[in-house]
């Protein structure tokens, strides 16, 4: 399955829950799949959507789910040490790993090579880490929204994209819905 | 009253509840007591980029962040503070220790500070800049500033303000 395919599957899990999704593919995505004022989609600043979910675990209780990629998380890899050290049990990362950065045309990452991202977030100290296949992401997202517990999940995926429009909603109409979406 | 402790009671009472922090020498004994402050939720961040991206969850979570570090990192967030803070219109207020201003004794901080305010300027980034002791008088109304216009404001803090790197 490529990542599209996942969120599609996946889009009835994510929609009760705030959402914060990757720049670029992901984002326009979701957006086109399922619109909902409980998502936080990145129009630029590649590399912290986790750390945007982390920071906004922590500060309401609703539970909260980064979407983030591979190359993403090289971006920032710094981030994985934080979430370890700020346990937020109503947090989870999502990673989907298809090895490549596929908002600039599918270019390999180093995840897809030797680097293990889910080896690098339990060496960081993470202490839920969980690897599926792309067909597995539902039942294990939805596991992991019960275990309530902070849980990296590593979604091991083909690359591959599909056409569709950019997002052209007003960033400040993208953060006020989500404020409200958030403390209502 | 130590300016410290004054500082950090200036965040407090503006209900600034989530730091996130870059070690500084000069902003030591700030980070210390935001750490040691009930009222305060303390996280360090590896880089200040990762530490705007949590600030901005905060921020959307319901509370007021702020974020500490070194003017160095103005060429690190340059584009978070463009495609971020500023983009989704976000407050953030950023106590910036200024390196390589008067009293500094390191050359290389000089290479940075030269550039400091111009790229600020550049941001059209409100900029404050505190050179006496007396200056933190100012800070209450810039936190207030901040959070009524939802932007990214700097507060340059240099060494005389500190009142110098003793032996260093």
């Amino acid at each position: 399955m490529i990542r599209s395919e996942i969120l599609r599957e996946i889009a009835p899990i994510l929609r009760p829950h705030l959402v914060v999704c990757n720049i670029g593919l992901p984002s326009q995505e979701l957006h086109m799949i399922d619109d909902q004022p409980t998502n936080f989609y990145m129009l630029g600043t590649m590399g912290l959507s986790s750390s945007i979910g982390l920071g906004l675990a922590l500060s309401q209780p609703k539970t909260v789910i980064s979407i983030d990629g591979d190359g993403s998380v090289l971006t920032n890899l710094g981030t994985l040490p934080t979430i370890a050290n700020n346990v937020a049990d109503n947090y989870i990362l999502m990673i989907i790993d298809n090895g490549s950065y596929g908002s600039t045309g599918d270019q390999p990452t180093y995840a897809g090579k030797k680097t293990r991202l889910e080896k690098v977030a339990e060496a960081c100290g993470c202490e839920n880490v969980v690897v599926c296949q792309d067909v597995d992401t539902g039942k294990t997202l939805q596991a992991a929204i019960d275990s309530k517990k902070m849980t990296v999940i590593v979604v091991k995926c083909d690359s591959g994209n599909i056409k569709l429009p950019v997002i052209t909603m007003d960033p400040v109409v993208i953060r006020d819905r989500f404020m409200k979406a958030v403390s209502a | 009253m130590s300016i410290d402790k004054r500082i950090v009671d200036d965040l407090v009472a503006n209900e600034i509840s989530f730091v996130t922090t870059v070690p500084c020498k000069q902003l030591a004994g700030v980070i210390d007591e935001i750490e040691a402050r009930e009222e305060i939720f303390h996280i360090p961040s590896n880089k200040e980029d990762e530490g705007m991206g949590l600030c901005a969850g905060a921020w959307m979570g319901g509370k007021r962040p702020a974020i500490i570090m070194q003017n160095t990192a103005i060429g690190v967030t340059i584009n978070t503070l463009a495609t971020l803070i500023q983009y989704y219109r976000m407050p953030l207020p950023m106590l910036i220790s200024y390196r390589g201003e008067l009293r500094e004794p390191v050359a290389c901080q000089v290479e940075m500070a030269v550039h400091t305010k111009a790229l600020l300027a550049q941001m059209n980034i409100p900029t404050y800049h505190f050179h006496k002791q007396a200056d933190v008088e100012e800070l209450d109304m810039i936190l207030k500033y901040t959070f009524m216009c939802n932007k990214p404001v700097a507060i340059l803090t240099d060494a005389n303000f500190w009142g110098g790197y003793g032996d260093q």
